[in-house]
């Protein structure tokens, strides 16, 4: 094949053209989709961590048991349990429904353990200090440990949301018209690859900026280094 | 006959912990008068901290009483985190927020406890602050300051609450040499406008020219106490005086 072969397959502007409005839907659903799943499981990542700071031995254990599964597990083996799974015992959840609750709760999961490292590496002193002034528990840890918390949270959290967000691609197994799967519609009608480069520019257009406003929170949240 | 009249600030009574069945305190007694310097020297290990961080029940005595200006805290009914507020407390390694300025730590608990409005709370921040001779330091983060400069900062952190008492822990054993002066100034200062303070140090020259009175600890229990003068006059059988004669 010449080159002009290649370019023809790959970088074809009338098939571009064609597919481009369809692509365009399916990154809308991949960005809403996306943001969705982030929102959820950084607050349900968050809820848990504060529920193990309370909790006794057997909730803790319960809780490390969660999260420790949804770590481990292929995030397209639980997309499909829970598609073809559910409806047997009478459950129906739309493919947008179960590709939200899978990744939340995976994302929830490793947000927990990073939460939870970042609470646990504010020393013993800030609280006393805090306490030692009448604060309570509760103040003490919204206004010292947490912010504190954060900063060391936010390189991995960012690491790990991007990694789960690109996730919703596994849409496409179960029949969910997000941005991976317009493409290969849109590759299979046309015998064009072209779809596909597009897909990827728009993935790339989706999450760099993200990446780029996770850089510049940490290092808005760089306090008093000295320059 | 004042004497008798004369309530103590802070008044500890028959006080016992343990950590794991194992007494770390045995039976502590000890009034601190009001506008009184305390000193606690005493090997390490004996037990010094553990007492102070009782005194605002950082630790939860096992049994015993405690009483601040007349209220009992280590009973069920008082409100801890109200009686914090009288009872001010520095820490060896003086555990500054590093993510707030140093106006921001002092700011904190005014605003949160005790409710001010930030310009309120500002301004006692700035008071405070110029008084351990900060005032040209407010917007600085802990990391930007000496390790005096911090400590100052935990000293007006726990002052602008208007604290009866002041718990002092080794407040000038995590800084250089040089910096100790400045620290020791700010505790002076605080014993002139008639602070009542206990103070775990290993400052014998300070404790021997400033303590009213010095508690001599081993093995949980307070084994001497005396004058500086009076615990000096009892010669080397003395452990206290030992301690107290040593070093700078
Ligand atoms: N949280 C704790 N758990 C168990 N033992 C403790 C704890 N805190 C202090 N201790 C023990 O209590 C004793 C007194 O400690 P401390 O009050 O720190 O002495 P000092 O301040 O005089 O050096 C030590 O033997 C120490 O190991
Ligand atoms: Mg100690």
């Amino acid at each position: 094949m010449d080159i002009t072969g290649l370019v023809d397959l790959f970088f074809n502007g009338a098939v571009a053209q064609t597919y481009l409005p369809d692509l365009l839907r399916g990154a809308w659903i991949t960005i809403y989709l996306s943001l969705a799943i982030v929102i959820a499981g950084l607050v349900f990542g968050l809820a848990l961590a504060l529920i193990r700071l309370v909790s006794n031995k057997a909730v803790v254990w319960f809780l490390r048991l969660f999260v420790d599964c949804f770590r481990a597990v292929p995030p397209l083996s639980v997309v499909l349990l829970l598609y073809f799974g559910l409806p047997s015992v009478g459950i129906n959840l739309s493919a947008p429904w179960v590709l939200w609750l899978t990744l939340s709760l995976i994302l929830a999961a490793f947000a927990e353990e990073i939460f939870w490292a970042g609470i646990s590496a504010v020393g013993p002193g800030q609280w006393e200090a805090s306490r030692s002034t009448g604060m309570t528990n509760a103040q003490t840890l919204r206004y010292v440990v947490l912010p504190q918390a954060m900063r060391l949270c936010i390189p991995p959290l960012t690491n790990r949301a991007l990694a789960i967000s690109k996730n919703t691609a596994l849409g496409t197994a179960i029949g969910m018209p997000e941005l991976l799967n317009e493409a290969q519609t849109a590759l299979s009608f046309s015998g064009n690859a072209t779809p596909l480069i597009m897909a990827a520019i728009l993935y790339l257009i989706i999450f760099m900026p993200l990446m780029a406003l996770a850089g510049s929170l940490e290092k808005r949240m760089a306090w008093g280094a000295r320059t | 006959m004042s004497q008798s009249i004369a309530q103590p600030m802070l008044d500890i009574h028959a006080l016992y912990k343990s950590f794991n069945s194992v007494n770390v305190l045995n039976n502590i007694n000890l009034r601190v008068m009001p506008g009184e310097l305390v000193f606690l020297i005493g090997p390490s290990g004996s037990g010094k901290s553990t007492l102070l961080r009782c005194c605002n029940r950082l630790e939860e005595p096992s049994d015993g009483a405690i009483i601040v200006d007349g209220i009992n805290i280590t009973a069920v009914a008082t409100d801890i985190n109200k009686m914090r507020q009288r009872i001010g407390m520095v820490f060896q390694q003086f555990n500054l927020y590093p993510h707030m300025t140093a106006e921001q730590n002092v700011m904190l608990a005014l605003q949160r406890v005790q409710k001010k409005s930030a310009t309120e709370a500002r301004e006692i921040a700035h008071r405070e602050l110029t008084r351990v001779g900060l005032g040209a330091r407010l917007t600085h983060y802990p990391s930007q300051l000496s390790g005096g400069q911090q400590q100052r900062v935990a000293i007006a952190r726990a002052l602008s609450l208007g604290p009866k008492v002041m718990l002092l822990d080794e407040p000038t054993s995590a800084l250089d040499p040089q910096l100790v002066g400045e620290i020791l100034q700010a505790m002076m200062d605080m014993k002139k406008e008639g602070m009542t303070m206990l103070v775990v140090s290993h400052e014998m020259r300070f404790a021997r020219e400033a303590a009213d009175r010095v508690a001599f600890m081993e093995a949980g229990q307070i084994v001497e106490i005396g004058t500086p003068a009076e615990i000096l006059a009892r010669g080397p059988e003395s452990r206290a005086c030992q301690f107290l004669s040593h070093g700078h």
